[in-house]
């Protein structure tokens, strides 16, 4: 299958990742040559297969809901790119009205 | 002999015994690391300042009162992919680059409780997305055997500082071969656990059905010793498995493969295959079978599926666990943004190198509306049939034996250029992360260039001791882990 420049543009926008003209053309070549292998697949017969997400098997997990020591705001904090006292800044979301 | 040439367990002896210090051991070290890290770039961060102090305040200790832990003094490398609290983390990423973690990773916690002393961390393949270390942002490592080949990756930095003697031994992860075919490649000891025997807390999630955390090492004995540091069920990593750790240094005591039948795959023996890895992989076959072992010949039928699978599985995954990275709340954040969607898109953009993006795109192409069905539940179902090979070459035979890898190492460069083959490249070590079990890379010989050979040696699912004692057997036998490279 052909990956066109519009298909990766349209999957970029989907994981929110800007590309430039030159990275369109060749995340086009290099998606159609990996899927082509990957369409290689179908060579095999899946019918009534059951699909393997983990090899553990599907058991839930629980623990006791306890009050546990955590990061401190500070410590949250020390890897933030812009912050401000106690929070992380960010570009204005909401419009004013 | 100088300190830097002994294995983990002889120089744990010799410290334990107190003919050693640990600033001994940390100055022999970085006396090490000043002579040949220029040539070979295994580290993306030297901790020379935490580790002498380290290293006193152990010596002040263990002068009143000698209690020692298992791994009390010993020098470690840790791949930067794993969480060091207070100590640069940084996937090799630009992205990452001045992040420090606020805490430790589980694998590190309990170093630290059995006082290891780290030395640095270690280069890998940007978010450990690769196979040569190429697509490190802070550039390549080099292999040791010779500087303008490649390591291998992903755990390039770590198995290159394990074969310079950089450190005594050193943690990596592998998700489709990252530990066992850099290991290969320079000529060490490298071992994926069973997926869910380490935890993965505090590991920077790249495919979480397929990560794993294990030792690069010198010898499998020192690999024995590392896994017991390390494994067991942590509360947090849900996909830990909670069952006893067996003794692993025990299962190295039995010295001959009677009672053990080996499966050879004969997949794994098609074209492609380097002559000089076929006929070194054959002659350990043969070694084996002096041992003792009865040979097998099996079948993996769905082998060739398996890259194609895990570029599916993998980047699926990949894609969603490196949504998190977006300029908020930590990272890399790009300058002059207009907007919220802006400022997500384009740090992603800068942040990013190029094989990341590459399988972020694969990964959300296959699992976005329309092709989910065909590519990401397509491949979940073929994964099944690779498992179900496995289950059924299980039946018959108690281990399975394979080259690590159809070449030794690559030429930096040659392969750069053509993701598909560089994928292709791990055709021998992805269908083990599918099937989640444990495998062991190690020497069984050289190519005409001079360069190691790997030999991969899988189990069943949890029984990394059958695989230790078979890999130990034969490396008591040979003596291919006692050649050194010459840097230069």
């Amino acid at each position: 299958m052909e990956i066109t420049q519009q298909d990766v543009e349209k999957v970029a926008q989907l994981a929110r990742l800007a590309v430039s003209a030159a990275e369109k053309e060749t995340f086009a070549k290099q998606l159609t040559q990996i899927l082509g292998h990957v369409d290689t697949l179908s060579r095999y017969d899946t019918a009534g297969i059951e699909p393997t997400a983990t090899v553990m098997g599907h058991v839930n997990v629980f623990r006791e809901d306890l009050v546990r020591p955590s990061l401190s705001s500070e410590q949250a904090l020390a890897n933030a790119p812009e912050r401000e006292v106690d929070g992380f800044v960010v570009p204005k979301i909401l419009e004013e009205r | 002999m100088s300190l830097h040439k002994l294995t983990l367990c002889e120089l744990q002896k010799q410290f334990q015994a107190g003919e050693v210090t640990a600033t001994e051991i940390v100055r022999a070290y970085f006396l090490r690391i000043g002579h040949v890290e220029p040539k070979v770039k295994a580290f993306v961060t030297q901790a020379k300042e935490s580790a002498f102090m380290e290293a006193e305040v152990l010596d002040l200790k263990l002068k009143g009162w000698r209690k020692t832990q298992p791994l009390t003094g010993m020098p470690l490398a840790i791949k930067d992919n794993i969480c060091t609290d207070g100590i640069a983390t940084t996937c090799s990423s630009r992205m990452l680059q001045n992040f420090v973690p606020p805490y430790d990773a589980t694998v590190i916690a309990k170093l630290r409780a059995q006082e290891y002393i780290l030395l640095g961390k270690t280069n890998l393949d940007e978010f450990a997305m690769g196979s040569s270390t190429e697509n490190s942002a802070f550039g390549p490592s080099r292999n040791p055997w010779n500087l303008h080949c490649v390591p291998g990756g992903s755990s390039g930095g770590s198995a290159a500082a394990v074969a310079a003697e950089e450190c005594v031994a050193a943690l990596g992860s592998d998700t489709g071969g990252s530990i066992r075919q850099p290991a290969a490649f320079c000529g060490v000891v490298g071992l994926k656990p069973t997926y869910g025997r380490v935890s993965r807390y505090g590991l920077v999630a790249f495919a979480s059905s397929l990560d794993q955390i294990g030792p690069i090492t010198r010898d499998v004995s020192d690999s024995a010793f590392l896994l017991q540091a390390i494994a067991g069920h942590d509360p947090m990593d849900s996909t830990s498995v909670d069952r006893p750790v067996p003794d692993y240094m025990k299962a190295l005591q039995k010295r001959d493969l009677k009672t053990v039948k080996v499966g050879v795959p004969v997949e794994f023996f098609a074209e492609g295959l380097d002559p000089d890895v076929e006929q070194s992989v054959r002659a350990a076959i043969g070694e084996l079978k002096q041992l003792g072992a009865e040979i097998k010949e099996i079948r993996l039928p769905r082998t060739d599926a398996a890259v194609a699978v895990y570029y599916v599985i993998a980047t699926a995954e990949a894609s969603s666990n490196l949504a998190r990275f977006d300029g908020v709340k930590f990272g890399f954040r790009a300058k002059e943004t207009k907007d919220l969607l802006d400022l997500y898109m384009k740090s992603r953009q800068e942040g990013f190198g190029p094989e990341v993006k590459r399988r972020i795109m694969l990964g959300t192409y296959v699992l976005s509306a329309g092709y989910y069905d065909a590519y990401y539940g397509k491949a979940q179902a073929v994964r099944t049939l690779v498992c179900q090979d496995f289950d059924a070459a299980f039946k018959e035979v108690d281990l399975i034996v394979t080259p690590a890898t159809p070449t030794p190492a690559f030429k930096l460069g040659e392969k750069s250029e053509d993701p598909l083959q560089m994928y292709l490249s791990d055709i021998f070590t992805i269908s083990v992360n599918l099937a989640g079990l444990p495998a062991i890379a190690l020497p069984c010989g050289f190519g005409k260039e001079g360069l190691p050979i790997g030999l991969q040696l899988i189990g069943r699912a949890f029984e990394e001791e059958t695989i230790l004692r078979a890999a130990h057997a034969y490396e008591q036998s040979t003596q291919w882990h006692l050649k050194k490279p010459t840097i230069r």
